[in-house]
């Protein structure tokens, strides 16, 4: 058995309760283990990621159990894909912090490596219930992060989010205990089969269990009538947690994908793709919803998480057309936004930094110390997330638009995309405008950006400029793990004839 | 049997989710609590009720299912965890907004 499956998980475990042993050690040394630690996630996930683009899955049973006994942790190319970018996202987000971020409140370095153990289990369980247990250990540490740092603002906004989550975890149990119920297991990849094979008269159930499901991960996603939490916590956060946090939403989409290719997929019987009439919708009225958002925000970090939620409305929309071809394209979209997202968020902290008392508000305020550096950035993370050419944004757009077939689907999604895009694009050029060409007369107060967080913003940043470069190679993953979701067979042989 | 459960787990749920509805922060702890309560209940009973039958084969005719009790007790501790973490939450919102509303003002009249 392959060792190396379970090492994203145990590794920042370790390393977490390592930390808070060493609480009253220098700060140096802490930062030097955390930040050595997330880094070492990349290699691992490369690591994982060429193991798994080998086309086979591989299990990891704890234990030594033979599935569906026991529990395990299955990888497969999208859950390697999503271990690569958590590592990326957050080598760089802890980069950020340890400049100064991280001292705003105790224990920082712990709880963000406690919630990378919790989000490298979600993408790699293959086990229900493990799937709510690790949603918890993230949520957990979450709730703590977004609060790090103190301020009443935070307390509010913290309220919200950890009462609507913890609701959605009630919401959870209740779905993960029907699925037992009805048919005696949680391994996810037993679950295929039997729902399958499952008696008809069961099927209104099994469907009422798989729709509490998805209300759950549209939460954890932020999908249209649930993304309201998103961004004032999001906002209130600290910029490296907010950075990590764009990864969050990510995760309620892969949480979709994985249950409803999988459970509720083409083997599921009469409740085949159930949820795919509901998403094309839903992906719909979010990405509206997130670009009104947007055009009203007054606050840069506002506006940043409304682009989040329209970039969940787009993957959605990939993810509704339930096609290799859309799937393909919703996937390199997601790789693109989250590393977008990321940098943005650190940047605007950046910005916020040099504005005085303004901060991130879109009022006139003392002129930038760094305008042309922090505008260059600004401008190529602006045009990236709002889906202009020649940055990766475009060419995630173009796949998932080429996706759609020509018909009802087309003129629905075309329109509100590209809508959706030119919104995106005065709502930045507004924002942009404001802070870099219009200040005040004040004496600008603000030092020049530390060259540590310079270079973690443009780390992220250059993704964009990194996946369009090497567009093609990505691409063909992406088709490749759209390919293996949708090919349930190898799935169900886990639980046939022990390794597939 | 059933037929108690049921409703028990009905009224207890119907409570919670009322008291989560006040916006208050202690009633929202108290209905969040009752929610978690029921919660714990569905998936105890989702390895079915029956009663003189230990969770151990070979021990009597039938036996019971172990595995939703060791995933109650798991509920169990983590929503423990939950509710003392919100509880803290809120006394430090009650300290900090100087109001127990959760959106840290009071409503317009």
């Amino acid at each position: 058995m392959n060792h190396a499956l379970i090492m994203p998980i145990l590794l920042p475990l370790l390393v977490g309760c390592s930390l808070l042993l060493l609480h009253r050690q220098s700060a140096s040394l802490k930062r030097l283990l955390s930040v050595a630690a997330t880094w070492l996630l990349v290699p691992l996930a490369l690591g994982l990621l060429w193991q798994a683009d080998a086309g086979q899955l591989s299990v990891y049973r704890l234990g030594g159990w033979q599935p569906p006994f026991g529990i395990m942790l299955l990888l497969d190319r999208l859950s390697a894909l999503m271990l690569l970018v958590t590592a990326i996202l957050a080598g760089f987000s802890v980069l950020y912090a340890v400049r100064g971020d991280d001292e705003r409140g105790p224990n920082f370095h712990a709880l963000f490596q406690f919630q990378l153990a919790g989000i490298n289990g979600a993408f790699l369980t293959g086990d229900l219930f493990n799937l709510f247990v690790f949603f918890e250990i993230l949520l957990i540490s979450s709730y703590a992060l977004l609060l790090h740092g103190q301020g009443a603002k935070r307390v509010q906004s913290g309220i919200h989010y950890v009462v609507l989550n913890l609701l959605g975890s009630s919401l959870f149990l209740i779905g993960v205990s029907m699925l037992y119920g009805l048919t005696g297991t949680l391994n996810m990849a037993d679950l295929a089969g039997r729902v399958g094979a499952a008696d008809p008269a069961d099927a209104p159930l099994l469907a009422a269990a798989g729709y509490l499901l998805l209300v759950v991960f549209a939460l954890k996603g932020a999908i249209l009538p649930l993304y309201f939490w998103l961004p004032r916590a999001y906002a209130a956060a600290t910029a490296p947690v907010a950075a990590l946090f764009a990864i969050m939403t990510k995760l309620g989409l892969y949480a979709i994908v994985r249950v409803f290719t999988l459970i509720f997929g083409s083997e599921a019987g009469v409740l085949s793709n159930m949820v795919l009439d509901w998403l094309w919708p839903l992906s719909m009225l979010t990405l509206v919803g997130g670009v009104l958002g947007a055009l009203a925000a007054r606050n840069l970090q506002i506006l940043l998480s409304y682009l989040v939620v329209v970039s969940v409305g787009t993957l959605l929309a990939g993810i509704a057309l339930g096609t290799e071809v859309g799937l393909s394209a919703a996937l390199y979209y997601l790789v693109h936004s989250t590393l977008v997202s990321g940098g943005l968020f650190l940047l605007a902290d950046l910005i916020a930094r040099q504005r005085g008392d303004m901060a991130a508000e879109l009022l006139s305020a003392p002129a930038l110390k760094q305008p042309l550096l922090l505008g260059a950035l600004f401008f190529a993370g602006a045009i990236s997330i709002a889906g202009l050419p020649p940055f990766s944004g475009f060419i995630g757009k173009v796949m998932l638009l080429q996706a759609v077939a020509p018909g009802v689907d087309a003129l629905l999604l075309w329109p509100v995309v590209l809508v959706g895009g030119l919104g995106m694009v005065i709502a930045l050029s507004r924002a942009g405008s404001m802070v870099f060409w219009r200040p005040s007369e004040a004496v600008s107060v603000g030092r020049p950006a530390d060259r540590v967080r310079v270079v973690a913003t443009f780390g992220l940043l250059f993704g964009s400029v990194l996946l369009v470069a090497v567009a093609q190679p990505i691409q063909a993953y992406m088709q490749a793990t759209a390919a293996q979701l949708f090919e349930l067979q190898p799935y169900l042989q886990i639980i046939r004839g022990g390794e597939a | 049997m059933e037929i108690v459960f049921a409703v028990t787990l009905g009224v207890m749920m119907t409570s919670g989710v009322y008291l989560l509805l006040r916006a208050r922060i202690f009633p929202v702890v108290m209905g969040l609590t009752l929610i978690s309560y029921a919660v714990n209940l569905f998936i105890f009973a989702m390895g079915r009720l029956s009663t003189g039958v230990p969770a151990i084969i070979g021990a009597s005719a039938e036996y019971g299912d172990p595995l939703p009790q060791a995933l109650v007790l798991t509920a169990i501790v983590i929503g423990f965890a939950m509710t003392a973490f919100v509880v803290v939450l809120a006394l430090r919102g009650l300290g900090e907004l100087r109001t127990d509303h959760v959106d840290g003002r009071e409503p317009r009249k």
